[in-house]
């Protein structure tokens, strides 16, 4: 993990070329009275190859933002920019190539996945939107074997099962593999931890990471553990009410709060990660 | 998928609603085989003849006979020709003469005929007692003595001359081989008012109203289910303009709506599949309603959100992604509208605006000509209360289906 912390800290990615952006990105759901502002004219800028956490609490836009980001809800106003061009996805072809440079893995592995296609389905889809349709049984086979590998799932025991007889941490990894097949510039991953046991939530964050340093993607990590943030991020998004009330880089964002709500989130961690956090503090301290 | 359809093989109440609905089915495919012939051909003259087993006398009289001394003979015979009635009226007599009739059983019919001839004097008239039924008890007094005494009938010819001649003699102890005679028929439900074979009739009227319910429940089942998806899946103005359409015809109750459909299309219009289609089409909001609401707490699941982001079209994501979803729960309702749209039939029938009468018996249609000629009063329980059972049987066994699978799939609901 070590390296990992290096890395955050020897690069900065505001040198890098944007991936995607953002203006004054609004939702709004309803009307007059019932009016909800869901996201509230929020900027953001992220680099390739970055690793951006967007932290907040229940209830803060986080997963409003991440459905406009994926283009599955339009923004009320504001103008998103991939690779620094608005993006476009006004028609169906559009969209899907859009989709080729985006992609994301959901909170919930079990409702993930269609329970009445097999495994194999799943992997042979990310294989042709790639225009791998073309490619031999074989070829596919070993790109599904490799991708299995690449998240510690063997594809020999996986083959013609429905995604209901594996586990939670095993569906996540697949999602994972999915990723690692389509390779896209960015990663959505919306509380991919939330649901699955420590264990597995260690191997699964240890994965993205490998991802990114692999592949060059940009991972936008959301998640309401700022501790989980820190731990992996290079930059850090503070949510609240719609906004962003701060970000920056991790340490600064962590180590000197201005806003009082990222205070509040870090007092908030519970004891086991404050002793968590304090010993990655100490130890970056010491570098 | 195997596995679920072991585990709804596994619901009792499903295996019982599945065999009765097979056994209906296959009477209906196996019976016209082995009984062959138009189902409304008019057998009959006369109207509801009773079931049973008809003899042709014509050809019975031209059989060789056998003699047979039977010991209860003459007994049966006296028994079969006094009527309850009879029996009534001679109770009637001894009363009026004074004669005790205490212990006596109405039933027993060499008791009653022993007091009779012990009592009966047609020289005695009992005060006010009417002239007719003086002559009505001497009658029945013929009668009674007539059975008593062994005699033969005569079958006489005209000869040459024009002058009956005596052509054969039957002798009460005659009889004759039902398998001799030429012409048996058993109607095991008897007749109905057009003289047709109920059986027959109420074979191919079921299944008739089988495929009735059957082209009614996919129509509805089609349409409901293809607007509750876009409404659902779609959803926005979509959205608004199906569930509107759907409001106005769930608040218009649909039986009135069939019944002024069915009227407007005239009789000449309405055949079995034109009604079934009009059934179809005023009872598929339910569905609507309830695939669209399934839909809706799906479209925002994962694996759809997931689908769309691998490129798939709507067509697909709906079909793939969505339908094998509710495909459970749209099945089911397809089996309830399917005994829905029976019953809708059997009640427009019986209302008169089922298909045209020329055609095809159904259900309702029996019914309804049951009810025009009276069944249900002048007794001929045979022409109504079969076809009665056989839409019961029906609607039993395919909501005892929909509950078998209903507890398959939801398992909160097993008991």
């Amino acid at each position: 993990m070590s390296e990992n912390e290096n890395t955050r800290k020897n690069i900065d990615f505001a040198e890098k070329p944007l991936c995607l952006s953002g203006r004054g990105v609004t939702k709004v759901f309803g009307l007059g009275d019932k009016k909800t502002v869901a996201v509230d004219h929020v900027d953001f800028d992220f680099h390739e190859g970055e690793f951006v956490s967007i932290v907040g609490e229940s209830g803060s836009g986080k997963t409003t933002l991440s459905k406009m980001l994926l283009g599955l809800l339009n923004q009320s106003e504001g103008q998103i920019l991939f690779q620094g061009k608005p993006r476009d996805i006004s028609s169906g072809h559009k969209k899907k190539e859009y989709w080729k440079g985006i992609q994301a893995i959901f909170q919930d592995p079990f409702s993930s996945f269609n329970t009445f296609q097999k495994v194999d389905a799943v992997l042979l889809d990310c294989i042709n939107m790639r225009g791998g349709k073309g490619l031999s049984k074989q070829e596919k086979f070993d790109m599904m074997t490799e991708a299995c590998n690449f998240v510690n799932l063997k594809f020999a025991e996986l083959t013609n099962k429905y995604p209901f007889e594996l586990s939670g941490g095993q569906m996540q990894r697949l999602m994972i593999a999915r990723i690692f097949l389509l390779k896209p510039k960015i990663l959505l991953a919306d509380e991919p931890t939330s649901m699955v046991d420590a264990c597995s939530r260690a191997t699964i964050l240890d994965m993205l990471l490998n991802l990114r340093d692999e592949t060059g993607m940009t991972v936008i990590f959301i998640t309401h553990d700022i501790g989980l943030a820190y731990y992996i991020s290079d930059t850090i998004y503070i949510m609240e009410h719609g906004k962003f009330v701060e970000y920056g880089k991790a340490d600064e964002v962590i180590l000197e709060p201005k806003a009082p709500y990222t205070k509040r989130l870090i007092s908030d961690v519970p004891k086991i990660h404050e002793e968590w956090d304090l010993s990655t503090v100490d130890l970056l301290n010491s570098n | 998928m195997l596995n679920t359809i072991k585990q709804v093989f596994h619901s009792p109440k499903f295996v019982v609603g599945f065999a009765i609905f097979v056994a209906i089915l296959l009477t209906m495919i196996i019976y016209p085989l082995f009984c062959p012939g138009n189902p409304l051909e008019q057998i009959g003259v006369g109207t509801f003849a009773a079931p049973g087993t008809y003899v042709s006398l014509y050809d019975a009289t031209k059989s060789p006979t056998e003699t047979l001394r039977l010991p209860d003979a003459a007994d049966n015979r006296i028994e079969a020709s006094l009527s309850k009635e009879d029996r009534v009226e001679m109770v009637e007599w001894f009363g009026a003469m004074g004669i005790s009739v205490e212990g006596l059983d109405i039933e027993d019919t060499d008791a009653m005929v022993d007091l009779w001839n012990a009592n009966y004097d047609p020289s005695v008239r009992p005060a006010g007692m009417t002239s007719a039924k003086i002559n009505y008890y001497k009658r029945l007094d013929n009668s009674i003595k007539e059975l008593n005494a062994s005699d033969t009938v005569i079958i006489a010819d005209y000869d040459e001359e024009g002058n009956l001649v005596t052509t054969k003699t039957i002798a009460d102890t005659d009889y004759v081989n039902t398998k001799e005679i030429a012409n048996v028929k058993t109607l095991p439900l008897g007749t109905d008012n057009f003289g047709r074979d109920v059986l027959k009739e109420l074979v191919s009227a079921t299944g008739t109203s089988i495929k009735i319910g059957l082209i009614a429940g996919i129509v509805a089942t089609v349409i409901g289910l293809t607007l509750g998806l876009l409404a659902g899946y779609l959803g926005g103005i979509t959205d608004d303009i199906i569930m509107f359409v759907t409001n106005i015809f769930t608040v218009i109750p649909s039986f009135v709506l069939l019944i002024l459909i069915t009227y407007s299309l005239g009789q000449e219009q309405r055949g079995a599949a034109v009604v079934a289609i009009v059934i179809g089409f005023t009872s598929w909001t339910w569905t609507a309603r309830s695939v669209r609401s399934q839909v809706i707490s799906l479209r925002n699941r994962d694996h759809v959100n997931l689908s769309k982001l691998s490129g798939h079209s709507l067509v697909r994501i709906v079909l793939l992604d969505i339908l094998p979803y509710i495909a459970s729960y749209v099945v089911m309702a397809f089996i309830l509208q399917v005994s829905s749209g029976i019953l809708a039939e059997a009640q427009l029938s019986l209302l008169g605006l089922g298909p045209k009468t020329t055609q095809v018996p159904t259900l309702g249609l029996m019914m309804n000509w049951a009810m025009l000629y009276s069944a249900h009063t002048n007794g001929s329980w045979w022409a109504y209360f079969p076809v009665i059972l056989v839409i019961t049987l029906i609607s039993f066994s395919l909501n005892l289906m929909n509950t078998g699978l209903d507890q398959v799939f939801n398992p909160t609901l097993r008991d």
